[in-house]
């Protein structure tokens, strides 16, 4: 990458199940403030532009774009709205950088889903409306089917998934942002209550309220900004086929094609020794095997056998969703991909506290936009 | 900075009640923009949609349903959206991906269908405010455009006639727009004894509910270069976003519009864009939206535009020909899609390819622009002929 861009802030709300004492904007502020403290920066003189990630159903508004600018200091300001997960706007912002047009971006991402009383109903408005949509019911059915699909093709188990929500929630107790971290066994995942099946209670994360922002920089910025920089090196994104009826079930197409955008532009070749830790979508337990096997970070298949022999554990070979990824911290719905880039940063710059991994020089983040989309992104940092 | 050119456009016909899905017309418009490129889908690296509120197609990240319409499915694929400004801004956010080298040939495509709202649009506009200060007082679109309006009139004295102008000069622009919704030959008295909607806007000041579909083709000039002699060249761009507290601004003159008209000249260094701009699409939802744009492009000074349109030097003959197109007032309004009368239509009159309504005299630079949000946003495109 001929210009290289560096984080150079970071700055994140807290992950709750409900935040009714602060609105959407007063979290939007926290993180950003937070964020705009951590690199020294004025948003109003020093950052060349701002960019947001939100859908208007989960707003609660139409044309959302509109409220986005006085909280992140964005006022009169160069700013946009990206209808995506975090990641998808972090590389709008990368992408504007690269362009030219500017040299510091801020990327803000959020969720403040504890306001919306009709989860459910507003998936189900994702769906096809004359196909899809019709068939009603809850719409996580969906992940219920995909997982059934994806152990059946793979060869993973049940009781492999439960480990995944088991080490996840576990690492999660170690994380003060997250909202679901307690220690839970793979009895106790598969002893809980019967969802969609073969998913069940704790495989599925919960739904929480927070807000991130990161700020990047041009290298020759950065360098001014911060000591501590961290380094985006690839990302990539793409979009499987919307038609849920017209999908290879149970593969993740969209986290192939984007680690192998990604990959290409960090000059990876070999995956699975050249990364040190990932923080992968896990808003279902299985999907982080999923996913893990689509970034080439396991073999086709083999996912579980590796959580089952300790290699994703935090002191494994490859630690995986040392943060508590979203079944510990809670689903933060489109802000998802933007927390793994935030840990990924803070496990960069040795400001993990408890969860700290050690010698680590390179993490990926990867993000999955949800039920019922094929459409993720991932980035690659470096210290 | 690597250079990026346009090589293609195409748009469905603007409609109230299209039969077709979004699906559909983004697909026709895909097809249309890559044929004139002389490009396949396989060649395209990235797609970029743009579209408006959600709550016009009752679906919730209709982004990813459209996706497989606007050629997306399989490849990068990402949604931008900054309300009326999308028009505008989409083109831009595929500037970003090839400028960047993330991409060598970008797709973007803008769809909007309004229709399936019931029993008419403004409804979904009755969700865009904020809803403890402006909800309660159910605001319409109408009713705080009247407003601003009723300051732009004020401020500068200008008379109900001299905006007529504008609606009249447009409708009559698209009658010779192949897509136009409508086109008419009108005189100003038609506009000033049309239905009173919320003065001082009556019904023939105001552009139709639309739906339709637009794209456009990017290219880094080393691909243009291979497939055609006449480069377009994308050369500034700016965008901009006042505070959503818009009952705190004064209505008479667009800031945010300057604000994104000063970046782009920035950009594609034009220091009097009133000599060096050759055509301007400046967004018209509304006729003093035109006027009003204008003196946002800072194409003249503040209340000069109705004296400016009022001797002709905004005809598609004049010295600054506006709005050639028909803009929306004549083609239509469907939000984002209105890509193809602003960024498609100055690539169109540059690259000498816009047939009767080409303007004369071998236009140079273009500039287009799109407004949105609460009277809140604006985004600018500069193009130059090669």
């Amino acid at each position: 990458m001929e210009d290289r861009i560096a984080v150079v802030g970071a700055g994140s709300t807290k992950f709750r199940p409900d935040t009714s004492e602060q609105n959407w904007k007063e979290l939007m502020f926290e993180a950003a403030s937070k964020a705009y403290l951590d690199a020294g920066l004025n948003p109003r003189k020093d950052i060349d532009s701002f960019v947001t990630c939100a859908e208007d159903y989960w707003e609660g508004f139409s044309i959302y774009d509109e409220f986005v600018p006085d909280q992140l200091g964005a006022a009169m300001r160069p700013t946009c709205t990206v209808c995506g997960d975090g990641l998808h706007g972090l590389a709008i912002a990368c992408m504007q950088i690269m362009s030219g047009m500017v040299d510091v971006v801020a990327v803000e991402s959020h969720s403040k889903i504890s306001d919306l009383n009709t989860y459910n109903d507003v998936v189900l408005f994702a769906f096809d409306p004359i196909y899809n949509r019709p068939l009603a019911g809850h719409p996580y059915y969906v992940a219920g089917m995909e997982m059934n699909a994806f152990l059946n093709g793979s060869g993973n188990t049940e009781e492999q998934c439960a480990g995944v929500a088991s080490k996840n929630m576990t690492n999660a107790l170690k994380n003060p942002l997250g909202a679901y971290g307690k220690n839970v066994g793979v009895g106790d995942v598969m002893g809980s209550e019967p969802m969609f099946s073969p998913a069940k209670k704790l495989d599925i994360a919960e739904l929480v309220d927070g807000s991130i922002v990161l700020v990047l920089a041009r290298a020759e910025k950065a360098k001014d900004i911060t000591d501590n920089p961290v380094w985006i090196t690839g990302f990539g994104w793409n979009s499987g086929t919307p038609w849920l009826e017209g999908r290879a079930w149970g593969r993740a197409s969209y986290a192939e094609e984007a680690a192998k955008m990604a990959y290409k532009m960090a000059g990876i070749a070999e995956p699975r020794s050249e990364i040190g830790f990932a923080e992968v979508d896990d808003k279902f337990s299985y999907k982080e095997l999923m996913h893990l096997e689509a970034v080439g970070l396991a073999g086709k298949g083999q996912a579980g056998n590796d959580l089952e022999n300790g290699r994703f554990q935090p002191d494994g070979d490859i630690p995986i969703n040392a943060s508590g990824g979203s079944l510990g911290c809670g689903n933060l719905i489109e802000a998802s991909g933007l927390h793994r880039a935030l840990e990924v940063v803070l496990q960069l710059r040795g400001q993990a506290d408890g969860r700290q991994l050690n010698d680590i020089e390179r993490g990926l983040a990867q993000s999955w936009r949800g039920v019922p989309t094929a459409s993720g992104a991932v980035a690659v940092f470096e210290r | 900075m690597r250079k990026v050119c346009v090589l293609g456009g195409g748009m469905t016909i603007f409609r109230r009640r299209l039969q077709e899905t979004g699906k559909e017309m983004s697909y026709e418009a895909t097809k249309m923009a890559l044929e004139e490129a002389g490009l396949e889908l396989k060649d395209v690296d990235s797609v970029v949609m743009g579209s408006a509120p959600d709550a016009f197609d009752g679906i919730h990240m209709k982004g990813e349903n459209l996706l497989d319409g606007a050629g997306g499915a399989g490849k990068p694929y990402l949604r931008v959206f900054v309300g009326g400004g999308t028009a505008v801004f989409t083109p831009i956010a595929g500037w970003w991906h090839i400028a960047s080298g993330m991409a060598d040939v970008c797709l973007v495509v803008a769809e909007e269908k309004m229709s399936s709202v019931f029993p008419h649009p403004q409804s979904a506009f009755g969700h865009i405010w904020d809803p403890i200060l402006d909800r309660p007082l159910k605001p319409n679109l109408v009713w705080i455009f009247a407003m601003e309006m009723n300051r732009y009139m004020t401020v500068h004295g200008i008379k109900k006639e001299d905006i007529a102008r504008v609606a009249v000069k447009n409708k009559r622009n698209a009658l010779d727009h192949p897509c136009a919704q409508l086109a008419a030959n009108l005189t100003i008295d038609d506009v000033l004894n049309s239905e009173m909607m919320a003065w001082p806007v009556q019904r023939l000041d105001i552009s139709p509910p639309s739906d339709g579909a637009s794209a456009m083709i990017l290219a880094s000039e080393e691909v243009a270069k291979k497939l055609t002699d006449d480069l377009v060249y994308l050369d500034g761009a700016g965008w901009c976003i006042d505070s959503t507290m818009w009952t705190d601004r004064d209505l008479y003159f667009p800031e945010y519009v300057a604000g994104a008209a000063k970046m782009a000249y920035k950009m594609a260094k034009i220091e009097n864009p009133r000599k060096e701009i050759d055509v301007a699409e400046p967004y018209d939802p509304f006729d003093y939206k035109e006027l009003h744009h204008m003196e946002g492009l800072l194409l003249c000074d503040k209340g000069e535009a109705p004296i400016l349109t009022r001797e002709g030097v905004t005809e598609r003959d004049g010295d600054l020909p506006v709005c050639p197109s028909g803009g929306l007032l004549g083609v239509g309004n469907p939000i984002a899609a209105t890509m193809g009368i602003k960024a498609c239509e100055i690539y169109w009159q540059l690259a000498g390819k816009a047939g009767k309504r080409q303007v004369p005299n071998d236009p140079q630079v273009g500039i287009c622009q799109a407004w949105g949000d609460l009277m809140q946003y604006g985004s600018v495109l500069i193009m130059r002929r090669g």
